[in-house]
C-alpha cells in the first residue's frame, strides 16, 4: 500500500502507530433508531463494516435504505432525531461512540472529513472559498495560515480547478456546481485526514460535469492515499471509485464483495435486479404522422434569448426524448409547447392546426389534451391534497365527473398506475418517491391527454423504481397511443423509452432522428461528449474514458 | 424483466405514519407545548369565558350609576367605583367583552383584506403587485396611530368607523406578509399545475395557496389581534376610541387616572387604575406565548432527542 504521504497528515495520525494490517475503520453491530411520529423506528438493523487504510468503499442502496445514516455513523455521529442502540465505531484504535461529543470533535474534519451532496447548500455564502476550505487545518493547528493557504491552491490544483492560484478568492455563488464540489472535495482534503465520506456527491451534477468531478476525486484519493466511503444510488459512479462494494437494504447489509467480483458475479437476487435495470430497451418505430411539430421556435427569458429557431416532430404515440446538458434549452422547449412561455417567433402545430402561444388564450380542450409530469414529484403535488383530490381534479375540471363516479374512476386510474384504493386518502407525504411519481402520472392520465411532456420524471429515483415508471409509461402508451415528449439527461433512460431522439445544445437542435441513427458513429461532436460521459458498468471505464479523452487533447 | 424480490408499487415503503384523528394530534402536539403556552393557554380561555359570559359574572350593569363616585373597595363594590360611581369590577368584565370583541372583528377584517390583496398580487404579479404594494409602501409611511387619530377626527368616532379605519391600517402590515409567503407557493409546479389545466384565480388561491400559507399566517393573526387591541386601549386612552358609555379598558385608564394620587391615602385606590392596565398587559402577554409556541411548531425546527 502506498504510504509516501508523509505530506503532513494531522497531528492525530503523527502519534499514533498506523499499522497496515489493522484496520482503520471498524464498526460493529451497528444499530441506529430515527425518531418521527410519536416512536423510534429502526433505521439501521445491525451492519458491520471494515475499512482499511487507503481503501474506498462505495455504499449503495435505495433511498431509505440508510446509506446516509450509516455513513454518518462512520464519524460516530447521528443526525438530530437520531441515536445510537448499540455498536461500535473505532476508529484508528479508538472506540468513537465511547468519546464525549467534545472530544469526537477533534477528529471531526481534521482525521474524518464530510463532503455533501449539494456543496451550495454546505458553503457560507458570505466567506470566500480560501477561508472556508482551511478552515479545519488552521482551526486544529495541523498548518499555520500561511502554509494551509499555499496547501489548498495546490489542492485546488490537483483537482484540476481552473486559475487554482486565485479561485480560492472567489464566493460561493461565483462558481459552477462541480467547481464549488471539487472545492468542497479540498476542503475536505485541506487537514488530510485518514477518511473521507462522500454522500453522493455528484448526484446533482450533469453527466459531463460529474465525469470530471468523478476523475479528480478518485485522483486525490489516489494521491493522498485517504480512505473513503462512497455513498450513491448510481451502480455505475460506484465502479468506478471504489474497491469494495457494500450493498444496503431496509437498513441491513445485502452483501459485500470486491467492485470487480460485486460487478462480475453478484451473489444476492436483490443485488441482480439492481445490476439489470439498465438493460431495458424499446424497440424503436418510426412514424410520419407527426401529432406535435414546432416549427423555428425562437424564445427568450426577458431580454436572454434561449431558443434559437428549433424544430422537434412528434409523431403521434411515439416517444421523442430530447437529451442535452442542463441549460441547453430542453425545458424551455417544453414550457413554449405549454404555453407557459409564448415563444417570440415560429409556431406550434398540434394536429395540424397552430396552438395558440399565450395559455390564457388556448380551449380548455387544447389545454386537456398536452399535459405535463415533472422532475420532482415533491413540489408537483399541493402536500395539503389527499390522492383522490389530487386525481379526481382533472376528472372534476375537464369531464365534469362527480361524486361516486368520481370515486369511482379515481380507483381505475390508481389500478392503472399499479396502486390500490388504499391510497386514496394519503397525502403527499405519506408517499414514496416512485409512488408520487405515479400519483402525477394519474393526474395526467385523468386528463386523457394526447401528449405527455414528461421533464426528467426518473432522474430523482433510484433505479430500481425508475424502471418500474419507464415500464409503466410504456404500457400506457401502448394501450392508450399517448405520445411523449422525454426530456432527460440519462442515456440509459433514453435508450429504455425513446422511438426518437432530439440532441439540443446550447438553444439549438443539435439533430433529430431515430434512436438507432442518433446513438450510432458517426456523431456531432457534442453527441459524442455526451454519450461518452455516460459512466458505464465496468471499473475501467473511466480510466479508459480519461486516456481517450487526453490522446485527442 | 426476472424481479425476485417481486417489485411492486404499491409496496414501496413511504414514510411511517400511523393514522390518527385531528383530536389525537393536537393532543400530542399538546402534551408538548412548554410552560409558558399552557399559561398563555389557560389566561386565554379564562378571558374568552368571562367575556362570553360577562352578563351573569358582572355584578352590576355596565353603565349603572352609583351615588358615590370614586368609592372605596368594599364588600359592594370589590373594586370600587369610578368618577361618575359605575363598578370598577363589573365595567372590567363587559370590557374584556368589548375589547376583545372589536379587536376580534378588526383584526378579522385586516385579514380578509391584506390577505385577500396579498395572494392577488403573489399569483398576478406584474402591474398588480407593483400598484398594490406600493399603495401599502405609502400608507406604511405613516405612523399608524397618528394616521388612524386624523382619520378618525374627520370621521366621527363610532364603533363602525374605529373597525373599519384600524383594519384598513393594519391590513398593510398581513398584506406583506401574505405576499412573501405566497410568492415562495406560487412558483411551486402545483400552482403551474393548476394554471396549466385553466382554473380560476379564485380556486387557485383558495386551494391550491392558502393551505399551504396557513401556519404563518395563524402566528401572525395571533400577534396582529395583540396590536390591534393595544393600538385600540390606546386611541380609547387618548379618547378617540369607544365611546362611552361602552366600557373598554383603554378609557377606563384614563377615566381613573387621577386615582393613582390618592395612593398615599388609600393603597387601594392607587391600584384602581392599573387593574385595567394590567388586563390589558396580561393578556398580550398570553397571546404572545401562545403565538411563540406556535411559530416554533411551524418554524420546522426538530427538537433534539
Amino acid at each position: 500500500m502506498n504510504t509516501s504521504n508523509s505530506h503532513g497528515r494531522g497531528h492525530g495520525s503523527n502519534n499514533s502507530q498506523s499499522h497496515d494490517d489493522q484496520p482503520l475503520l471498524r464498526m460493529t453491530d451497528i444499530r441506529i433508531e430515527g425518531f418521527s411520529d410519536e416512536q423510534w423506528h429502526p433505521i439501521i438493523k445491525g451492519v458491520d463494516l471494515t475499512l482499511r487504510r487507503g481503501e474506498v468503499m462505495g455504499l449503495i442502496g435505495e433511498s431509505g435504505a440508510g446509506k446516509s445514516t450509516l455513513g454518518l455513523a462512520a464519524m460516530g455521529f447521528a443526525r438530530a432525531g437520531c441515536r445510537f442502540t448499540s455498536g461500535t465505531v473505532e476508529f484508528d484504535g479508538t472506540d468513537l461512540l465511547g468519546l464525549k461529543e467534545k472530544e469526537r470533535r477533534q477528529y471531526w474534519g481534521t482525521r474524518i472529513a464530510y463532503v455533501a451532496q449539494s456543496a451550495a447548500a454546505a458553503f457560507n455564502p458570505a466567506h470566500r472559498l480560501i477561508d472556508q476550505t482551511i478552515e479545519s487545518a488552521s482551526r486544529s493547528h495541523v498548518r499555520n495560515d500561511a502554509e494551509s493557504r499555499a496547501d489548498a491552491v495546490e489542492l485546488y490544483d490537483s483537482l484540476h480547478l481552473p486559475d487554482p492560484e486565485n479561485i480560492g478568492q472567489r464566493y460561493p455563488h461565483q462558481v459552477s456546481g462541480g467547481q464549488l464540489q471539487r472545492v468542497m472535495t479540498a476542503m475536505a482534503m485541506s487537514a488530510r485526514p485518514d477518511l473521507i465520506i462522500f454522500d453522493e456527491p455528484t448526484t446533482a451534477l450533469d453527466v459531463t460535469t460529474q465525469v470530471e468531478v468523478l476523475a479528480s476525486m478518485r485522483e486525490i484519493v489516489d494521491k493522498y492515499n485517504t480512505a473513503a466511503i462512497y455513498i450513491t444510488h448510481d451502480l455505475a459512479v460506484v465502479a468506478q471509485m471504489a474497491d469494495v462494494i457494500k450493498v444496503l437494504r431496509y437498513g441491513e447489509e445485502v452483501e459485500q464483495s470486491s467492485t470487480r467480483t460485486m460487478l462480475a458475479a453478484p451473489k444476492e437476487e436483490y443485488t441482480k435486479s439492481l445490476w439489470s435495470v439498465r438493460s431495458l430497451e424499446k424497440p424503436e418505430q418510426r412514424s410520419e404522422d407527426f401529432i406535435l411539430q414546432l416549427k423555428d421556435i425562437d424564445a427568450a427569458y426577458g431580454k436572454t434569448p434561449v431558443l434559437h429557431g428549433i424544430n422537434i416532430d412528434l409523431p403521434r404515440g411515439k416517444t421523442v426524448a430530447v437529451v442535452g446538458e442542463s441549460g441547453s434549452g430542453k425545458s424551455t422547449a417544453a414550457r413554449v409547447v405549454t404555453g407557459l412561455l409564448p415563444q417570440t417567433a415560429g409556431s406550434v402545430m398540434f394536429n395540424g392546426d397552430e396552438l395558440p402561444p399565450q395559455l390564457s388564450d388556448r380551449t380548455p380542450d387544447q389545454l386537456r389534451r398536452i399535459q405535463m409530469i415533472y422532475q420532482m414529484a415533491d413540489t408537483a403535488m399541493n402536500p395539503r391534497q389527499t390522492v383522490e383530490d389530487i386525481i379526481g381534479r382533472p376528472l372534476e375540471f375537464f369531464h365534469n365527473v362527480q361524486g361516486r363516479e368520481k370515486e369511482q374512476r379515481v380507483m381505475d386510474l390508481l389500478s392503472m398506475i399499479e396502486l390500490d384504493e388504499s391510497f386514496l386518502d394519503r397525502l403527499p407525504a405519506e408517499l414514496s418517491g416512485g409512488q408520487k411519481q405515479r400519483i402525477c402520472i394519474a393526474r395526467a392520465l385523468a386528463a386523457q391527454p394526447d401528449i405527455i411532456i414528461c421533464d426528467e420524471v426518473t432522474s430523482a429515483l433510484d433505479q430500481i423504481v425508475q424502471e418500474g415508471i419507464l415500464k409503466l409509461l410504456l404500457r400506457l402508451q401502448e394501450q392508450y397511443g399517448i405520445s411523449y415528449l422525454f426530456i432527460t439527461h440519462d442515456i440509459a433512460t433514453v435508450k429504455a423509452i425513446s422511438d426518437e431522439i432530439v440532441v439540443m445544445f446550447q438553444g439549438k437542435v443539435v439533430e433529430q432522428g431515430l434512436k438507432s441513427q442518433i446513438l450510432s458513429p458517426p456523431y456531432p461532436e457534442y453527441t459524442e461528449l455526451l454519450l461518452s460521459s455516460v459512466p458505464e458498468m465496468d471499473p475501467e471505464w473511466l480510466s479508459n474514458l480519461l486516456n481517450q479523452r487526453d490522446r485527442v487533447l | 424483466m426476472n424481479n425476485p424480490d417481486g417489485y411492486s408499487a404499491s409496496a414501496e415503503v413511504g414514510s411511517v405514519r400511523k393514522r390518527r384523528t385531528r383530536a389525537e394530534r393536537w393532543w400530542i402536539e399538546l402534551k408538548k407545548a412548554p410552560l409558558s403556552a399552557w399559561f398563555g393557554m389557560i389566561v386565554l380561555s379564562g378571558y374568552i369565558v368571562v367575556a362570553l359570559f360577562a352578563p351573569l359574572l358582572a355584578p352590576y350593569g355596565e353603565a349603572e350609576v352609583f351615588p358615590t363616585p370614586f368609592g372605596p373597595w368594599d364588600e359592594a363594590h370589590r373594586f370600587g367605583t369610578d368618577q361618575i360611581g359605575r363598578d370598577i369590577l363589573s365595567r372590567l368584565i363587559y370590557g374584556a367583552r368589548n375589547t376583545m370583541g372589536i379587536a376580534l372583528v378588526t383584526t378579522l377584517l385586516s385579514f380578509a383584506i391584506g390577505g385577500g390583496l396579498g395572494l392577488v398580487a403573489a399569483i398576478r404579479r406584474g402591474w398588480v403587485d407593483q400598484l398594490l404594494s406600493r399603495t401599502v409602501d405609502v400608507l406604511m409611511a405613516i405612523p399608524s396611530l397618528i394616521f388612524a387619530l386624523v382619520l378618525l377626527s374627520i370621521f366621527k368616532p363610532s364603533v363602525v368607523s374605529l373597525i373599519l379605519i384600524i383594519a384598513v391600517l393594519d391590513s398593510t402590515r398581513v398584506f406583506r406578509l401574505t405576499r412573501s409567503v405566497a410568492v415562495s407557493v406560487v412558483v411551486m409546479d402545483y400552482v403551474e399545475v393548476a394554471r396549466l389545466r385553466g382554473e380560476k384565480l379564485s380556486w387557485v388561491m383558495k386551494k391550491e395557496i392558502l393551505p399551504n400559507i396557513m401556519p404563518p399566517l395563524v402566528a401572525e393573526f395571533g400577534l396582529r389581534f395583540s396590536f390591534v387591541f393595544l393600538t385600540i386601549a390606546a386611541l380609547s386612552f387618548l379618547g378617540v376610541g369607544i365611546q362611552p358609555p361602552t366600557a373598554d379598558w383603554g378609557s377606563m385608564v384614563r377615566d381613573n387616572a387621577s386615582l393613582i394620587q390618592f395612593a398615599q391615602y388609600d393603597i387601594k385606590a392607587g391600584f384602581t387604575p392599573l387593574l385595567p392596565a394590567a388586563a390589558i398587559g396580561l393578556l398580550t402577554v398570553a397571546v404572545n406565548f401562545v403565538v411563540d409556541w406556535f411559530l416554533h411548531k411551524t418554524s420546522g425546527l426538530r427538537d433534539e432527542h
